[in-house]
């Protein structure tokens, strides 16, 4: 008996469901190896990493604070990449859409006007947007590749903001601590459960996984994308533009990640700090690959990457880990995905060895 | 500005540029094998960490380099089984190679983050280093400052001298001629990423363990997507990425100086110059479609397997 692998005559529609759950569960058995071998209880390890952190009500508002800027990003970078447009500077728009919306918040300090939040979330959304549409305009213009731009604006964008709360916005009565003043009532948003810090930013996130169903599966432009992405000629001579693929793609991740930017500061944190995020904007890539770019996966996965921040954090707390495990364990669910998708376009078979003296080697 | 002002900016520029050189000769050969590792900083991330834990325990500069090209070639490996093999996407994985490098980095340093390093010692040759401005031009470096130019005439004569060169980029350009004219595409693809990941390892190496001898977390800060960059910039040719890895050192090396020289700009923004720097001569250089689409291997990016064909 040999295994075979052979193509699949089409590719199996089961599989492409199938693949994350296996990518998951590759990671969990992966993890629970690499908490066995540093000498951890796995028992112990696993409850402390996947259960503790959401065993009361506190820690489900934790799971979605933390899911709510990853599904939202989750989408905005799903539409980009059904193109094969590769915006991985999610990091920097939702930076610089706290900037944006921070510097309302702070300019307003002390307002009680109704239109604080709303004026920030605008700002936001343009700070994002104005962000991404630097590489879409130097890709369209100048043909440069939007991977690396929009790479390298992340570390302009941290830098502006390093900046900002050095100089101009720090908080005069910080006692020299690089941070802007804690926001007025009036630019925070307000928590809608009790005995949580689950905030109205959740809202927003789910609104978007409903308005991304629309847009990317029921919609022209959603079907002029993944069209681009699955074969560019076909898409050029159906006269869909490719320019403006690029446009919607970038400005897609850049409105989402500026809304989740001001989602962040004027939810959980309150002001405007050094770092606004936890590497949010390159953990929605995975979110988003994961989710298998559809938004009904987006929001699963965006739980399941939420839910390994939190087991980071508990397992520092409750396992002496350092949290940098999340890292470790967000990169392996994406290279089991990847590894597992395989088995969308091939098949493993069992063969006898009888059968395979008579096929050709 | 003093002579020795210049000779001080000249001799750093060389030093912050050769982390560069190493990564990004790495990438232009796996490149031209036809496949885009975008793993570079994360493989440079785990060679940095790697080298440096055996440095701090052992002493020894050749462990703590063998060391780190291995931990980056291991890196590429992952990247190499899900690419090749697996058929994955090679923009996708090389993404999921560098998150888990900066994760699994940071995971090896926690214990490494204060502790002291004596570094390469820069080496002295009796008579030529005492040579006035040239001496310290050219023979004031450590050891791994020419391991890097050595390397890179390796490079040069393998690409364009040897048979194996030739059909590396034979590949790089189709594939499907190379498979038909009897060539193990997927074999010498193998050999291309691995050499990569090492490539990267090293370079990762020279920063935790010569340039700056600490560990920080994710002190890489960019370099592997720079080195990316650095080869379209130098248009997939060896002598251009020396240029390109000098000149961006020399960007880094500048913002130390001009404050002072009596301009007073904020260091935040002068730690943006060699992002800002990327940026611009990624434009000035993709802007002339003809001179890109000439020079890039053609199979660039596009998976390859011999049965699907």
């Amino acid at each position: 008996m040999v295994f075979k692998i052979e193509p699949r005559p089409v590719p199996s529609r089961q599989m492409k469901y199938f693949s994350p759950l296996i990518a998951a569960l590759l990671m969990l058995v992966s993890g629970l190896l690499i908490f066995t071998l540093l000498g951890k209880n796995p028992v112990n390890a696993f409850y402390a990493f996947f259960i503790e952190p959401v065993n009361d009500f506190y820690g489900i508002g934790e799971l979605f604070i933390k899911a709510s800027p990853l599904m939202l990003i989750g989408i905005g970078l799903a539409i980009g990449f059904k193109a094969n447009i590769w915006n991985i500077g999610a990091e920097g728009q939702l930076t610089m859409g706290a900037i944006f919306g921070g510097g309302v918040a702070i300019y307003f300090n002390g307002s009680t006007s109704f239109f604080i939040l709303p004026g920030m979330f605008l700002a936001g959304i343009a700070g994002g947007m104005f962000w991404a549409s630097i590489p879409a305009f130097l890709k369209i213009r100048y043909n440069a590749n939007e991977i690396l731009v929009s790479l390298m604006l992340n570390y302009v964008a941290v830098l502006i903001l390093s900046l900002l709360i050095h100089g101009p916005w720090k908080d005069p009565q910080g006692y020299g601590f690089p941070q802007s003043v804690l926001f007025s009532e009036s630019a925070l948003l307000p928590v809608m459960v009790e005995g949580t810090r689950l905030h109205a930013g959740v809202l927003i996130s789910f609104a978007a996984v409903g308005v991304g169903w629309i847009f990317l599966l029921r919609s022209f432009i959603g079907y002029q994308l993944q069209v681009s992405g699955l074969a560019i000629n076909a898409a050029s001579y159906a006269g869909f533009k490719y320019k403006k693929m690029i446009w919607i793609g970038l400005l897609a991740g850049g409105l989402t990640a500026g809304i989740a930017g001001v989602s962040e500061i004027s939810g959980p944190i309150g002001q405007l700090l050094p770092s606004v995020s936890p590497g949010y904007g390159f953990a929605a890539i995975i979110v988003a690959y994961v989710g298998r770019l559809h938004p009904g996966g987006i929001f699963l996965s965006s739980l399941l990457m939420a839910l390994l921040y939190l087991g980071g954090e508990s397992a520092q707390m409750s396992l002496d880990l350092p949290s940098a495990v999340t890292g470790v364990f967000q990169g392996m669910l994406l290279f089991y995905l990847l590894a597992a998708d395989f088995l969308i376009h091939f098949q493993i078979r069992l063969k006898s060895t009888s059968a395979l003296k008579g096929t050709r080697p | 500005m003093t002579l020795d002002t210049l000779m001080n900016i000249l001799v750093a520029t060389i030093a912050a540029g050769t982390p560069l050189v190493y990564a990004a000769l790495g990438e232009l050969i796996v490149e031209k094998s036809g496949v885009l590792n975008l793993g570079v900083e994360g493989m440079m991330l785990v060679g940095a960490i790697s080298g440096f834990i055996v440095m701090a325990k052992t002493g020894s500069l050749l462990l703590a380099v063998s060391c780190g090209m291995l931990a980056g070639a291991i890196m590429s490996l992952i990247f190499a089984v899900l690419t090749l093999t697996l058929m994955a996407n090679q923009v996708a994985s090389g993404l999921a190679l560098t998150i888990f490098g900066t994760g699994l980095s940071s995971f090896m340093g926690i214990d490494y983050t204060s502790v002291a390093l004596k570094g390469a010692r820069e080496i002295h040759i009796p008579f030529f280093s005492d040579i006035p401005i040239l001496g310290r031009l050219v023979f004031s470096y450590d050891i791994l400052v020419y391991l890097s130019l050595v390397l890179l005439a390796l490079v040069l004569w393998f690409l364009y001298k040897t048979r194996a060169g030739l059909i590396l980029k034979a590949i790089g350009e189709s594939p499907r001629s190379g498979h038909a004219l009897g060539f193990p595409v997927i074999r010498i693809r193998y050999l291309a990423v691995l050499f990569g990941g090492a490539m990267a390892g090293l370079g990762g190496v020279y920063l935790s363990v010569a340039y700056t001898p600490m560990w920080v977390e994710g002190m890489v800060s960019g370099r592997g997507w720079v080195a990316l960059a650095l080869v379209v910039f130098a248009t997939w040719r060896p002598m251009r990425v020396l240029t390109g890895a000098y000149l961006f050192g020399g960007v880094t090396i500048i913002q130390f100086h001009i404050q002072g020289f009596g301009f007073e700009i904020p260091s935040q923004v002068l730690s943006m110059l060699p992002y800002l720097a990327t940026i611009a001569v990624l434009v000035l250089i993709s802007r002339d479609k003809k001179l890109i689409r000439l020079n890039s291997p053609a199979s660039l990016g596009i998976t390859f397997h011999p049965e699907n064909n």
